[in-house]
């Protein structure tokens, strides 16, 4: 491998490199049959001289005249010259066209293992490379010699080595062995940028784990978006079309397709309702055990009495479709639905489990409460009674005396009577309702934010353990039959 | 609607209904159970009870006009109207002050 022979122009400092070597003249030939040129630049335009020997500045360079020597594999050596140790490292060398007066010429340098095997392959791997055009290296320069100060002393041949360079010292770690002279010189400097190095690569790895978290994350985002859209346009349509047909209802018929559409509706809200009161159940656990501010309990518990409102409004239109639907508790659980009172949870019974879950209240707090108690027991009383007359005025309407002379009037007669009556019940479930939402609101009115939190917390976990009993209820091991 | 007044400042609770109505019925029940001596009208047996339906309906901005409370002569509302001023804790205050309650 001969080098050029052309002089190497005073190129530049590459700032990744650090090998300087003295202005000499050849260095002696090294094992392997590669020989290095050693090269030193000097501040440009410094003394006048093309090559100085400097510190800690190395260059590549290589010049080449024949167009198709275009890309040639020169080892290059250096070395500090203080202890005679040389730090090898390679370069190549392409550059497009003529030498230094063109400015397309571009020098690529990389640092790669000084195993001397290496070395005679021309096509042995860089581990880093870098691309400077000509001006850039010059732009460089000037960096160099603002912080450095020619001596005229260097040309002796002295130099030293510098380490210009964190990333060079990053690629001498993550290079393989180095040479034993070079080895013994660096080791003191490297333990530090081990530590410094192993840690960035660390927080490179972290942040590429957490990057790809972020993306599984927003993924899912993206696909539970996709299926709410969906599920958006099937119930639009299901409602349009009036042609689902679904639900639980025991009575529906093929031509009441309108019933069995807003009970298939109300179904597949509810479902998503309670969904959502799970996660907002976690959500307000989990805020109340960071001891979360006033301010960040208040969006939960409104976002959660919202929910309920939202609930409210639900069952109301299933109340227009199938009023029986809804009071018969089919859409709630086995447990849930001990408990039942006009399509819904009684809410002086409600309060009375909470209550305890509340303390400690202010006495002020405590009379509040209890007259909440009072008042909502004595309208659930007016409602129960209402319904108890609902029952009596039906049972009458439908009795007749089988005997008597029945005619095809008096019987549509009854019926329409009897339907009426049944419009009635729809009012009751929107009152007892009515009573619970606002039952809700002024618990909330009463107590502190974090007793609200608490409350509404309490209940909604009230209303998930009653779930979970009837699941195990469900699922209870049978006697053989 | 004159008649409607009339009759609502006959008495300190005036509640107008139907006998068929059964919210009316729990409406009565609530009011007896306060201790509350009340007067109900029924507008299917008040020969100008249709009148006085519409009115009232129009008056409410709802399609069923019954049940309509009036406590002092002045309008309340329907049942939610009573039962969220119950739950509030204003109900019996505003009982106390028309006279339609002592306790």
């Amino acid at each position: 491998m001969l080098p050029a022979t052309a002089p190497l122009p005073p190129l530049a400092l590459l700032p990744q490199a650090f090998c300087v070597v003295s202005s000499s003249g050849r260095p002696p030939p090294l094992s392997g049959g590669t020989w290095a040129w050693r090269v030193g630049i000097g501040p440009w335009g410094g003394q006048g001289r093309g090559w100085r020997s400097w510190l800690g500045l190395a260059v590549v360079a290589c010049s080449l005249r024949s167009p198709h020597h275009h890309r040639r594999v020169l080892p290059l050596l250096g070395g500090a010259a203080s202890s005679k140790v040389w730090f090898p490292f390679s370069g190549v060398c392409a550059p497009s066209g003529h030498l230094s007066s063109d400015p397309e010429l571009y020098v690529e340098f990389g640092l790669r293992p000084a195993e001397p095997s290496n070395m005679n392959s021309p096509s042995a791997q860089f581990l880093t490379s870098t691309r400077m055009g000509i001006y850039e290296l010059n732009k460089h320069l000037g960096l160099w010699r603002d912080s450095f100060k020619v001596d005229s002393s260097q040309n002796t041949g002295v130099s030293t080595i510098v380490k210009a360079d964190r990333i060079i010292d990053q690629r001498l770690e993550d290079s393989q062995e180095l040479p034993g002279p070079a080895e013994e010189f660096d080791q003191e400097a490297n333990k530090p940028n081990d530590k410094i190095s192993r840690r960035l690569a660390q927080n490179r790895e972290a942040a590429r784990k957490s990057r790809l978290r972020k993306k599984a994350y927003i993924q899912q985002l993206e696909s539970s978006r996709m299926k709410l859209t969906q599920l958006e346009q099937e119930l639009e349509r299901a409602r349009q079309q009036g042609a689902y047909v679904g639900g639980s209802s025991g009575d529906s018929l093929v031509g009441m397709s309108t019933i069995n559409t807003g009970v298939a509706t109300f179904e597949m809200e509810y479902g998503h309702w309670i969904e959502e009161q799970n996660k907002q159940i976690c959500a307000l656990r989990a805020a109340l055990q960071a001891h979360a501010s006033d301010i960040e309990l208040r969006i939960l518990v409104e976002s959660s009495l919202n929910h309920y409102d939202e609930l409210f409004q639900m069952k109301a239109l299933a109340a227009k479709a199938d009023v029986f639907y809804l009071m018969s508790g089919m859409w709630k659980t086995s447990a849930e639905r001990f408990f039942l009172w006009i399509g819904g949870f009684r809410p002086s019974e409600v309060l009375k489990v909470l209550r305890p879950k509340l303390d400690p209240l202010t006495e002020q707090q405590v009379m509040a409460v209890y007259n909440l108690q009072q008042s909502s027991q004595q309208a659930e009383d007016a409602l129960s009674q209402g319904m108890d007359k609902l029952q009596q005025t039906l049972a009458e309407t439908l009795a007749s005396d089988p005997l008597g002379a029945s005619d095809v009037a008096n019987y549509m007669g009854q019926m329409a009577t009897a339907m009426a009556k049944l419009d009635a019940l729809v009012s009751f479930v929107n009152q007892a309702d009515h009573l619970r939402q606002q039952t809700l609101q002024q618990m909330y009115r009463i107590l502190t934010m974090r007793q609200s939190a608490r409350g509404l917390l309490a209940l909604g976990d009230y209303f998930q353990r009653l779930r979970a009993l009837s699941s195990l209820w469900a699922a209870r091991p049978r006697e053989p039959a | 609607m004159d008649r409607i007044v009339r009759l609502a400042s006959q008495r300190a609770v005036v509640i107008f209904s139907t006998s068929s109505c059964c919210m009316c019925h729990a409406i009565k029940a609530f009011f007896h159970d306060q201790g509350v001596n009340y007067a109900a009208h029924e507008l299917d047996e008040d020969p100008q009870g249709r009148d006085m339906e519409m009115t009232l309906a129009r008056l409410l901005g709802r399609s069923t006009p019954v049940p309509v409370v009036f406590i002092g002569g002045k309008l309340v509302g329907s049942t939610d109207r009573v039962m969220s001023l119950h739950l509030s804790g204003k109900l019996t205050p505003m009982l106390r002050e028309a006279g339609a309650k002592w306790l």
